[in-house]
């Protein structure tokens, strides 16, 4: 039988936002018909709080269009449905055809319907009960259960044709990206930077991303890693740049007027000017790293007040409180450890003191920038020659 | 490099460019040879005479009949197939004899072997490179089956006697195979096949393209192939061949063999020029022997990670590898494998030469080091 598959999206807790909710909504069905643009031809509309995804032809890529729209934040939950005639018969046939295989898989189900078409002859309970018995009739292994069924059957009789429901899948929650605001992500390469900005992404943050490159201490196969993990994370966050800052000059230069264990906090500070610099003329409003509590030295409480107050933008920390385990976990779920883990040594790890100072004060860390009049000079230039690379999230080339 | 002073390749162990008459000879081969050589209308005839004439062409640089020579898809594949493919003939004994630096398409099968309950013996490199062929002779008993060797190593240049070690290998156990990994060493050394059973050799290495090899099996040594298929190649690697390249291998090896002697001269030049350079500075020390192919030189700056100073340099168009360019920055397990401590090994750069370098080359690379250990970072 030739089933017509239609996705369904619900919407997750924006359906709680009072009057703007209109912008969340419009904001959402902008980014799912840029998403499944390029499967094949789609309408995509909305009929109260749910979105509609429907092919219009044959060749229209439903599975694809459903994985991508399954990254997409602020739905709640995704079901597929098939589309046929308002014709009990009918109903009964599609319905066997489409759920046959998923109800021979469990014991207990349910049929629900709803007639929002008033024209349609049978009413809601009596079309539950008929469907209900028709499968039975194929499935007698089958019990009805009304409470907590394993599986339930969802039928809909609305203006253009009935809906049969297929199982629900959650969906990536949050909210659509963009409706909070835009940020710069600070991404390294590592395993916690494409995870915290998957977890901004999810508050609604449109983000881009900034890189810092020591050629030739690293290589360009590290900064292939990185558009890699931007290219990842943008099944999410949607399309966004990568800016690529050449930081050799800077970095060479701390590390030969500095004091050696002061070496990583300087370098964490001198970094997040030159990314607020940028986010200012990108016009981003607030910095995001994936810094996680004592993880490092340069990631104590002490530490991070000193680079808290080298720049005026708030910065995002979305993993400060989570250990590296369900930080690993959350890279495996967003597909980014793979990649993460290739060993291309990044800014981050060259020069590092072999015994960095953990409780650095913002005085001595003070003292040490007054001795280095040369560095503001060398950031400028730096954030000056930046490269910028676009991220498409439509295209799906994993670099390395 | 002779066509291009601005581009100072010294990766030619790890691969070679193509040499533009081989390119032509392929993109003819392409268009004319259309056939499959299996088919048995006369284009197909066409096509299999090529390929046979390739197949005598190479088995003439190896010293070898044109019926010993069998095209695989790259040197990893012949000495997979020869270690696998003797190993399942011989049921008669466990032992295998191995040198301790060997290519990992050698290496690893052994691994597998020795899992699958083979006894097969690691010899090491003596701390200065060089390989002991007695310690690998004394291990041959009457239940070695198989010995298998390098003749050149590909990340220290170091050159194994393969001819007396075969030479021994049958006087002491005259049913014992011997395979040699011949990919570092064809075009570069005098290949002499006498008590050689199996030899592997590749055409990314002597300016052919990546994706074409060859795997000479003496005639009457019989090995079992481990992939089954339409019989190509007498059944030993099955597939259609891949006719263009095989023919572009064999206009390679034909316009190298040529030229040995004189190639031979460039390139101790090129290497000598580099090991006087080297002598300017202090920290570099030498990890190739003295009597190494000139192909080859490994050295260790012991101040630098490799890593540092191949990007280094690479901005100035000179490119040289940390180790093999396998292993994509791993470890060298040649020089792990002689033993050297581990700065010297993470510090390690492989300079490798064509007939097509020149003495800028050399000293392009000689200048970028002097700059690199002038203003890089050094290890701590």
């Amino acid at each position: 039988m030739n089933m017509k598959e239609i996705i369904l999206c619900y919407q997750g807790e924006m359906v709680l936002k009072g009057l703007n909710k209109a912008s969340f909504e419009s904001t959402l069905a902008k980014i799912l018909r840029y998403r499944v643009k390029s499967c094949g031809n789609f309408k995509v509309y909305r009929a109260q709080s749910t979105m509609y995804i429907e092919p219009l032809d044959e060749f229209a890529d439903v599975d694809e269009a459903y994985r991508r729209v399954s990254k997409v934040f602020g739905l709640a939950a995704l079901s597929r449905a098939v589309v046929c005639d308002k014709n009990f018969e009918t109903i009964c046939e599609t319905a066997e055809a489409y759920l046959g295989d998923a109800l021979r898989g469990v014991k207990t189900f349910k049929v629900e319907a709803k007639r929002s078409d008033k024209t349609f002859p049978m009413k809601s309970p009596e079309l539950c009960a008929e469907l209900g018995g028709y499968l039975l009739s194929k499935h007698p292994h089958l019990r009805v259960k009304v409470k907590d069924p394993q599986m339930t059957v969802m039928v809909e009789i609305r203006d253009y044709g009935a809906y049969i429901h297929g199982p629900k899948t959650p969906g990536a929650g949050g909210l659509p990206v963009g409706t909070s605001g835009r940020a710069l992500n600070m991404l390294s390469g590592g395993i916690d930077s494409p995870v915290a900005a998957y977890r901004m992404a999810r508050r609604g943050l449109a983000l881009h991303h900034i890189h810092f490159a020591s050629p030739p201490y690293t290589s360009e196969r590290a900064k292939m890693k990185v558009h890699s993990l931007a290219q990842i994370v943008s099944g999410y966050t949607g399309n966004c740049v990568l800016y690529v800052v050449p930081y050799t000059a800077p970095q060479e230069y701390i590390r030969d007027h500095a004091p050696d264990v002061l070496f990583t906090v300087l370098m964490r500070r001198s970094m997040m000017r030159i990314a607020s610099r940028i986010a200012h003329e990108i016009e981003c409003d607030a910095i995001i790293t994936g810094e996680s509590l004592a993880q490092v030295a340069s990631q104590t409480l002490k530490a991070l007040q000193c680079t808290d107050c080298a720049q005026d933008l708030p910065i995002l920390r979305p993993l400060i409180g989570m250990d590296k385990s369900e930080i690993t976990e959350t890279a495996r779920a967003i597909g980014t450890f793979e990649t993460s883990i290739l060993p291309y040594e990044d800014c981050c790890t060259i020069f590092t003191p072999p015994h960095p100072k953990t409780k650095p004060s913002v005085e001595e860390i003070l003292e040490a920038e007054a001795a280095m009049p040369g560095l503001a000079e060398l950031e400028e230039k730096a954030a000056a020659e930046v490269e910028r690379i676009a991220v498409r999230q439509n295209e799906p080339v994993e670099l390395l | 490099m002779l066509h291009d002073p601005n581009i100072h390749y010294l990766d030619n162990a790890a691969t070679t460019m193509v040499n533009p008459e081989v390119i032509e000879t392929i993109t003819k081969a392409m268009a004319e040879h259309w056939a499959n050589p299996s088919s048995l209308y006369t284009p197909g005839a066409h096509s299999e005479l090529a390929l046979n004439k390739a197949r005598a062409d190479v088995a003439r640089t190896l010293g070898a009949t044109a019926g010993e020579v069998y095209f695989t898809g790259c040197g990893s594949e012949g000495n997979n197939l020869a270690i696998l493919g003797a190993a399942r003939t011989r049921k008669w004994g466990k032992r295998i004899v191995c040198t301790g630096f060997e290519h990992p398409s050698v290496a690893l099968p052994m691994q597998r072997l020795a899992q699958e309950g083979y006894d097969v013996q690691f010899v090491a490199p003596e701390a200065d490179g060089h390989l002991n062929v007695d310690k690998m002779l004394e291990l041959v008993d009457k239940n070695t089956i198989l010995v298998a060797a390098m003749q050149v190593n590909n990340e220290t240049g170091t050159a194994v006697d393969v001819a007396r070690l075969a030479a021994g290998v049958k006087a002491r156990n005259d049913r014992t195979a011997v395979h040699v990994d011949g990919v570092q060493a064809w075009m570069r050394v005098p290949v002499r096949l006498a008590n050689i059973d199996s030899y592997s050799v590749s055409g990314h290495k002597i300016h052919a393209p990546k994706g074409i090899g060859a795997l000479y099996l003496r005639k009457g040594y019989h090995i079992e192939p481990p992939y089954l298929g339409g019989g190509q190649e007498k059944g030993m690697r099955p597939g259609t061949e891949n006719l263009p390249y095989a023919i572009g291998m064999a206009k390679a090896a034909t316009l190298l063999s040529r030229t040995l002697p004189q190639r031979h001269k460039t390139l101790v030049e090129l290497n000598t020029r580099l090991r006087e350079g080297l002598k300017q500075f202090p920290e570099v020390t030498l990890n190739s022997p003295e009597d190494a192919v000139p192909e080859v030189l490994n050295f260790s700056l012991n101040v630098i990670r490799s890593e540092t100073m191949l990007h280094h340099l690479e901005t100035m168009g000179v490119y040289v590898s940390s180790g093999s360019a396998c292993s994509k920055g791993a470890a060298s397990h040649t020089l792990t494998a002689m033993g050297l401590e581990t700065r010297r090994i993470d510090t390690a750069i492989r300079a490798s030469f064509c007939a097509d370098n020149t003495p800028e080359d050399v000293d392009a690379l000689l200048e970028g080091l002097k700059t690199g250990l002038a203003t890089l970072s050094r290890i701590r």
